[in-house]
């Protein structure tokens, strides 16, 4: 287990390489330079070379990219060439908030999501599980963008209940949540329920029956520990889900955090943020993969004492 | 002795023979009748068949162009809103600059079905030939390919997408056909690692089986063996992976156009008029309303067929 | 009073595609300490009987629909749920087919066993312990309490299947219900596993229902054998009885398809040629008829009734109108291959009429009788 774990951390090392790498190569084959960002208004060629030459940019790829990893194996990120401060500066002030974010939506993603997956599961064609798989459906195929402007419209425009932009306070952050937690909350129902249903399928479960066991002692003991199995992994792509979730939600509700960040410095083209943040969300992704396999590696006795 | 009774000889000949009469079915046959009981399934066939007939004869069905404006005649409402905007002769209204909702809506399911099945070709025929080449030969081949997509895999692929579209769109690559070599490409190049792992994964659990070992022992080449044995056996999961990656790649044009690194103007896109509609949302929410239930409507349908699918083609397989 | 006694069961399955009539009409009883082998091929109705009588039946594609089982003098079909459940595990258990499913491979085995202990016997976690090691040394499982908290899929079939066993065992029934307990064994852990439960019967008094399709199984744990078919029983008989004297075709096709030491026979092995009946709409007869060699019209039109039948022992019973009193097998020797009864008596027309000579040289090299006769 810990020689699995250990592996799996330094198989990160080529894994963020590469993934700078690329990242590096397509933002900087985008044509432009990021100083000559306003078509209405261009900057004098000279300003721009001196600009250019200042931060660096003008110089070779190669040499960029070295000089990148060079300071990024220190986390050093540079600065940002639109804002004028330090890149983890700016991501430090941005993380917290899309954590926050991140973690409350999954949170309540699961608390909706497993109560009803189990529920509908064992009572199966009642209207809880008809009613259950017609709001996954709904939570799965709509795009959260349709679905967030439609609550905006709903609960900001028409009711005035609960503002449309900012972040700060409960009010700010009840529609973000919800909107960036339905997703994952779609799929991860529609899992719990569909593992359970296959659970309670199993030869064991007849032969606890068979033993006397009432029915409550039944699902609760034998048949639930299986059914989370499945599930337990799938929250290491509801992870990524939530992150990419994140950046359009950011945007919609000008929610101060890095998903935003990262869309306005792509259109920036502000590199050493969009390197930045992107080896972050990599780096989080990987994590939340081993970590994801970890926790299944403890919850199945036939990986964890294995043969 | 007693006298036969009148049984139909039929009957009596099945019981006599004791062969189930009940019609026997291959395994394709099988999984057909069951996709067509599903009524949502059949549903979204309806709703895909609705969509790819508008979206074929588009030119001619559409009323209007769709990007001509006719400014004067802005923001009308359409015609069921009992509003006092709405002009008759824009039926679902139109948008800020004039032009006719109706026929921009037509003319996007063009793109939204285009965009859904090119990329998904793509994944298929990369996916399936990395998967299989990686599971069969196993060894290193197989080794570096699953690294290659572990680093895939670390990008979200929402990221890895806006990194490619935000970069390549300004590009000559970009033009090609308005920007829509470069969606199929980038929704491509960022998804078709799942269906490579799927089918690596299906490989690697048939190729222990003994109709394999069976082949090889006959001297079959690995070439063929791949093509007439493991693929057909693989082939289930394959095709309901496909009918999710669908509605993915719909969902993910929608949403860069959305942000607004999608296909660019003046084709018109679902993804796009959202987008549009966004910035006269408070006037009039129908411009967003319209287009978001076309995406909503057809990303439905194609959930349905491909839980009918999955359905239909392994009861047991519940993803 | 018998342990158990089963009336006229019938428990059907509710599908899509028409109404299962698995076990039709089953009556039976079975004594305290006995053993009771429940012989059939897949599909007959043994298991689902089984179940049946522990009323583990899904509930809903399945039901009991007719019937009675009394247990101990009180019948199940009609106990409401929580008295059902008081009976399961402590009065009769049951012993599943393939051990690796029918365990939890989440929960250690100690757990397992102990579940029933403690709901059953109200013990404690510290005597359920215990007890649990007790068992476990009962059954035959080696260093039982250094393994106590193993998980299932660290045993090997033959351990998993003694553990099941130890699990039945667990609150001393009064009667086990064995679902072919060595089908999926090896064969030699099979004769391992068999004569362990033979012991447990012998040593505990436990009465045991023993399900199997294997003839072989039966023969040497069993004192009485009920044979079942498209879901009736078809032929009931003590042990020894029904291996001697056999009196339903279906029988005398298991037997027949058996290979034997002992045969002389150049011949092939005889299967019983066809299909098991459709349980949906059975044939309006004898179920067996469609596939039997020895059927007349009756068979086709009227089904045959479970009654004792002559040249046979008291309590031998079997559902076959050739063999009842008046029927044309009564005086039969199934040990000969002869095929249609018609055709044996338009051959013995013919034969009568031939010289010797004729008659020796035709059957030179067919072997005499047997000598046994009844």
């Amino acid at each position: 287990m810990l020689k699995y774990t250990i592996r799996r951390l330094l198989l990160l090392i080529p894994t963020m390489f590469f993934v700078a790498l690329i990242t590096f190569s397509l933002a900087h084959a985008a044509p432009g330079s990021p100083f000559d960002r306003n078509p209405n208004r261009p900057l004098p060629q000279e300003t721009i070379d001196r600009l250019n030459r200042l931060y660096g940019v003008d110089k070779p790829m190669y040499e960029q990219f070295a000089l990148f990893l060079g300071n990024a194996v220190r986390f050093d990120f540079g600065s940002s060439l639109v804002k004028n401060r330090a890149v983890s500066d700016i991501i430090g002030d941005g993380f917290p908030v899309t954590a926050q974010l991140g973690i409350q939506a999954l949170l309540l993603a699961l608390a909706l999501s497993l109560p009803l997956g189990i529920i509908s599961a064992l009572r199966q064609n009642s209207y809880v599980d008809y009613g259950s798989l017609f709001f996954a459906t709904i939570g799965y195929t709509i795009p959260s963008f349709v679905i967030a402007i439609f609550l905006i419209y709903i609960f900001a425009v028409n009711l005035r209940m609960l503002p449309v932009v900012g972040w700060g306070d409960l009010r700010h952050m009840i529609l973000p949540t919800v909107v960036l937690a339905l997703a994952p909350a779609a799929v991860l129902m529609r899992l719990t329920r569909a593992s359970m249903l296959e659970a309670i399928r199993q030869d064991y479960v007849r032969t606890a029956r068979s033993k006397g066991l009432r029915e409550q002692v039944v699902v609760v003991g034998h048949v639930l520990k299986n059914a989370m199995i499945p599930v337990a992994t799938v929250i290491g792509p509801a992870t990524a889900g939530l992150i990419t979730g994140s950046f359009i939600i950011e945007t919609i509700f000008s929610v101060p955090g890095i998903g935003r960040l990262f869309v306005t410095s792509i259109n920036q083209r502000d590199y050493p943020i969009i390197m930045g943040t992107t080896l972050l969300y990599a780096f989080l992704i990987v994590l939340a993969n081993l970590t994801v396999d970890l926790v299944y590696g403890m919850l199945d006795p036939r990986i964890k004492v294995g043969k | 002795m007693t006298t036969t009774t009148a049984m139909p000889t039929s009957q009596r000949r099945a019981a006599e023979l004791n062969v189930i009469t009940r019609k026997q079915r291959s395994l394709w046959g099988d999984a057909l009748h069951r996709l067509r009981r599903n009524k949502a399934a059949m549903f979204g066939v309806v709703m895909i068949a609705i969509a790819a007939v508008l979206a074929i004869f588009a030119p001619m069905i559409a009323p209007y162009d769709p990007i001509q404006q006719h400014t004067a005649d802005s923001l009308a409402d359409p015609f069921f809103s009992n509003s006092q905007y709405s002009n008759p002769a824009y039926p679902l209204g139109s948008d800020q600059l004039g032009r006719d909702i109706l026929s921009r809506l037509i003319w996007s399911s063009r793109v939204s079905m285009v965009v859904g099945f090119v990329p998904t070709a793509l994944i298929f025929i990369v996916g399936i030939t990395v998967g299989m080449l990686s599971g069969f030969h196993g060894g290193r081949v197989d080794n570096l390919l699953m690294r290659f997509t572990d680093i895939i895999y670390a990008f979200p692929d929402l990221l890895f997408l806006i990194i490619i579209m935000a970069n390549l769109r300004n590009t000559p690559a970009g033009d090609l056909m308005g920007g829509l070599v470069l969606m199929f490409v980038a929704i491509a190049i960022v998804n078709w690692v799942g269906l490579a792992r799927l089918v690596r994964g299906q490989v690697l659990s048939l190729k222990e089986k003994e109709f394999i070992e069976a082949a090889r022992a006959v001297g079959v080449k690995p070439g063929r063996i791949m093509a007439k044995h493991l693929f057909p056996n693989a082939l289930a999961p394959v095709i309901v992976s496909m009918a999710f990656a669908i509605p993915s790649a719909i969902l993910a044009e929608a949403t860069l156009s959305f942000i607004g690194i999608g296909i660019k103007p003046p084709t018109p896109t679902w993804g796009v008029m959202i987008n549009e509609g966004f910035v006269v949302f408070s006037a009039t929410p129908w411009p967003v309303i319209l287009p978001a239930l076309c995406i909503s409507i057809v990303m439905l349908s194609f959930t349905f067929v491909g839980d009918g699918l999955r359905d239909a083609l392994d009861p047991r397989m519940k993803i | 009073m018998a342990l158990l006694e089963v009336n006229d069961l019938h428990t059907q399955f509710f599908t899509r595609d028409g109404t299962v009539k698995a076990v039709d009409g089953v009556t039976f009883e079975i004594a305290a300490g006995e053993t009771l082998g429940l012989v059939g091929e897949s599909g007959c109705g043994k298991s689902v009987t089984a179940l049946s009588l522990m009323r583990l039946i899904p509930m809903p594609p399945g039901k009991i629909v007719k019937g009675s089982v009394v247990f101990d003098g009180q019948d199940v079909t009609k106990m409401d749920d929580d008295d059902v459940r008081q009976i399961r595990g402590n009065n009769i258990a049951m012993i599943f087919q393939d051990p690796m499913t029918s365990l939890n491979p989440v929960l250690t085995i100690s757990r397992q066993i102990s579940e029933a202990l403690e709901l059953h016997l109200k013990m404690d976690r510290g005597e359920s312990r215990k007890r649990t090691i007790e068992l476990l040394e009962l059954v035959g499982i080696p260093s039982a309490a250094k393994r106590l908290d193993d998980y299932p899929h660290q045993f090997s079939g033959g351990m998993r299947q003694r553990v099941m066993i130890a699990m039945a065992l667990s609150c001393n029934p009064k009667l086990i219900l064995a679902d072919e307990p060595t089908t999926a064994l090896d064969v030699t852990i099979q004769a391992q596993i068999l004569d362990l439960l033979k012991n447990l019967a012998r040593e505990f008094r436990t009465a045991f229902i023993l399900i199997t399709h294997d003839l072989g199984v039966v023969a040497g744990m069993t004192q009485r054998i009920h044979v079942m078919y498209g879901g009736k029983i078809v032929e009931k008989a003590d042990t020894g009885e029904l291996f001697a004297n056999p009196k339903m075709p279906y029988t005398w096709g298991l037997l027949r398809s058996i290979p034997r030491l002992d045969e002389r026979r150049k011949g092939k092995l005889l299967p019983i040629e066809g299909l098991p009946p459709d349980l949906i709409a059975p044939p309006p007869g004898c179920r067996f008829e469609p596939r039997c060699q020895y059927r007349h019209e009756i068979c086709r039109e009227k089904p045959p009734e479970l009654l004792p039948i002559p040249n046979a022992k008291p309590d031998h019973e079997a559902r076959c109108w050739g063999t009842q009193a008046g029927g044309w097998l009564v005086d039969i020797d199934w040990r000969r291959d002869i095929g249609d009864t018609k055709q044996l008596e338009e051959i013995k027309q013919e034969v009568a009429t031939l010289p010797p000579e004729a008659i020796r040289a035709a059957t030179a090299d067919v072997p005499p009788p047997p000598a046994a006769q009844r």
